[in-house]
């Protein structure tokens, strides 16, 4: 039980960071950014194939994943949000020009054979693959009953660390202060002299890089990475975890991403594994039902 | 682009052939148009593959249990989603935008995940085989589609639809011209389930089985049905049946991309998206905003006078 607990907490952080991400780009462009999750898987396979195809070492392969990420970030902007907004299309509008993102991100994996154009991003195709054993030092440390392994532990201390600075650089920073004034008005944001489209820029440039990083944490304490593990894994329970603790809120989507993942472990000891995933979408329905602004947040937004 | 040469080239001959994708264009079409009724009333539900689901697995288990016959077999899926619109619909309909959107994922998932795959009489994972294929063929579901698109334009045409489209533009400057909000919502939501219910069991009998499957009746589907109806334009009601047309053949469409056929379908969404954001039928041409970097049209000299 104590074990299980250690691990609703280890996935716990990886939904954290991946839904912080999500949030964050919600929070200030109200849009839900569908392609977030293959930008996770992007970042797993990247690093994987970096390590076990490229040769490159660990440490290298992480920064040139994350950046890749955060290329990404610059992508979605560039080529899925920035013509919609000259467009004033509707809101509705970027939820499919993201999903048709995500689609090509995942079907480019997905055909990374050793013979195909996509060979240099990735080969193992369809398959599910670990990094090999030795790749990332991973003492295993014992205390009482509980079993802790390095890679595992680490993801806590770096998720925090990372969510410390970036509520310090929302809250504190010149930068923070333009994000914050974009979120509540980007008109009026415009008439004080920022330049919006570089702030939202920025926002899905951060927002991917994190996502990233959640991917190559998740390939790293699992090991398990393939085209899918964004889809099967983060996507939806994204979502559930930002509406946990209140669309926009980042504190908001930290805890929301402890708790869904205490309440599938939880539920996953009691139920057995076939009502897990079924618990936590009813208790996403729930909340929405009855405290749609989440746990954290203050006000509801109305648009999409 | 052998598929659309032949179309033309042998229109029997194609018919005959593909059957199954006919019928499925045409099922498509009515979850399409009951997607519609949602978006055409201002609400972003993803609700449409739980209600299929429960028609389907409605209109099989009776086949299995009691072997009524096949039309009472799809009436009850029918009603039965309906139902369990105006259940869902009760506490949802209170959530606006990409709310509504999630609490509804939630349900279908809970559905799927929670109640399907853990009830046995359901066959869990497996899903249920059932013996025969009582269908008469394609002219059933076309027919069904044909009548659907009209009933719903109908509707939109009346009373209902001017109070959907109210509210969809403005709702509280709606609620302010004494429109019931609330129960207008609830009966486009009820009318949408019904369809869905509709074209679930229509669709479970296409095939032998009935499978819980994530892009059967999971997130993947309703991402895919939403597509069908922002793709198409959700202004008009032949704009999800033109967008599901699209969806649905856009396989047959990049036939020549081979295993890449997903990047190109991607590219192909992205690009009919961001040039019609409105979808495909609707108001208005394409939309092309000029570049940053492309030299401003000349101004035209004024005119004299």
């Amino acid at each position: 039980m104590d074990q299980q607990i250690v691990n609703a907490i280890f996935i716990g952080s990886i939904y954290a960071l991946f839904a912080v991400g999500y949030t964050l780009v919600f929070g200030i462009l109200d849009i839900l950014n569908l392609a977030h999750s293959a930008v996770f898987m992007l970042g797993a396979a990247l690093t994987y194939s970096l390590v076990v195809n490229h040769g490159q070492p660990f440490a290298v392969a992480c920064i040139l994943g994350i950046a890749a990420s955060a290329f990404m970030g610059l992508v979605i902007e560039y080529v899925c949000l920035r013509p919609l907004r000259r467009r004033q299309a509707p809101p509705i509008a970027a939820l499919i020009s993201t999903i048709g993102l995500a689609l090509v991100i995942v079907a480019a994996i997905e055909q990374g054979t050793s013979s195909s154009i996509f060979s240099w991003l990735w080969v193992d195709g369809a398959n599910s693959v670990a990094f090999p054993a030795g790749t990332v030092p991973n003492p295993i440390w014992h205390i009482g009953d509980l079993t802790l392994e390095a890679s595992k532990v680490a993801i806590i201390p770096i998720t925090i660390a990372l969510m410390l600075v970036l509520g310090y650089v929302m809250r504190y920073t010149q930068v923070g202060r333009g994000l914050r004034a974009v979120a509540e008005n980007p008109r009026a944001a415009r008439l004080m002299g920022l330049d919006v489209d570089r702030m939202i820029s920025l926002t899905l440039v951060i927002s991917s890089a994190l996502g990233g990083l959640a991917g190559i944490m998740f390939g790293v304490a699992l090991g398990d990475i393939s085209p899918y593990i964004g889809r099967d894994n983060v996507e939806v329970r994204g979502l559930a975890v930002i509406v946990l603790g209140g669309m926009g809120s980042i504190p908001g989507a930290v805890i929301g991403g402890y708790l869904l993942g205490v309440v599938e472990v939880l539920t996953l000891v009691t139920l057995g594994s076939g009502a897990s995933g079924g618990v936590a979408f009813a208790a996403l329905f729930l909340m929405l039902v009855l405290r749609p602004q989440g746990l954290f947040g203050t006000r509801l937004r109305e648009r999409i | 682009m052998d598929f659309f040469f032949n179309l033309f080239s042998d229109p029997v001959g194609f018919w005959n052939s593909h059957t199954l994708l006919i019928s499925q264009i045409g099922i498509n079409g009515i979850i399409a148009t009951s997607m519609f009724l949602v978006l055409y009333s201002g609400q972003l539900s993803l609700a449409a593959p739980g209600f299929m689901a429960v028609g389907a697995y409605t209109s099989v288990l009776m086949e299995l249990y009691w072997h009524t016959p096949f039309a009472v077999n799809i009436a009850a899926g029918t009603l039965l989603a309906a139902l369990g619109g105006l259940l869902v619909g009760l506490p949802v309909l209170r959530l606006r935008g990409v709310f509504l959107a999630i609490a509804t994922i939630g349900f279908i998932e809970a559905l799927r995940l929670g109640v399907i795959l853990n009830v046995p009489i359901t066959g869990e994972g497996l899903g249920l085989k059932h013996a025969a294929d009582p269908l008469g063929g394609v002219p059933i579901i076309l027919v069904s589609l044909v009548v659907t698109v009209f009933l719903v334009w109908r509707l939109t045409k009346g009373r209902l639809g001017s109070a959907w489209s109210a509210i969809r533009q403005d709702e509280i400057a709606a609620l302010s011209q004494g429109i019931n909000v609330a129960q207008y919502k609830m009966i486009a939501f009820v009318f949408s389930a019904l369809l869905a219910g509709y074209g679930g069991a229509l669709e479970a009998h296409l095939t032998f089985i009935v499978a819980p499957g994530d892009e059967q009746y999971g997130v993947t589907r309703a991402v895919q049905i939403l597509t069908f109806a922002v793709l198409g334009g959700s202004g008009f009601v032949l704009g999800p049946l033109a967008g599901a047309l699209i969806v649905t053949l856009l396989p047959y469409i990049f036939l020549q991309a081979g295993p890449y056929i997903n990047v190109f379908s991607g590219i192909f969404l992205i690009a009919v998206i961001v040039f019609r954001p409105q979808g495909i039928v609707g108001r208005g041409g394409l939309a092309i905003v000029r570049p940053a970097w492309w030299p401003r049209a000349r101004a035209r000299a004024p005119s004299p006078g």
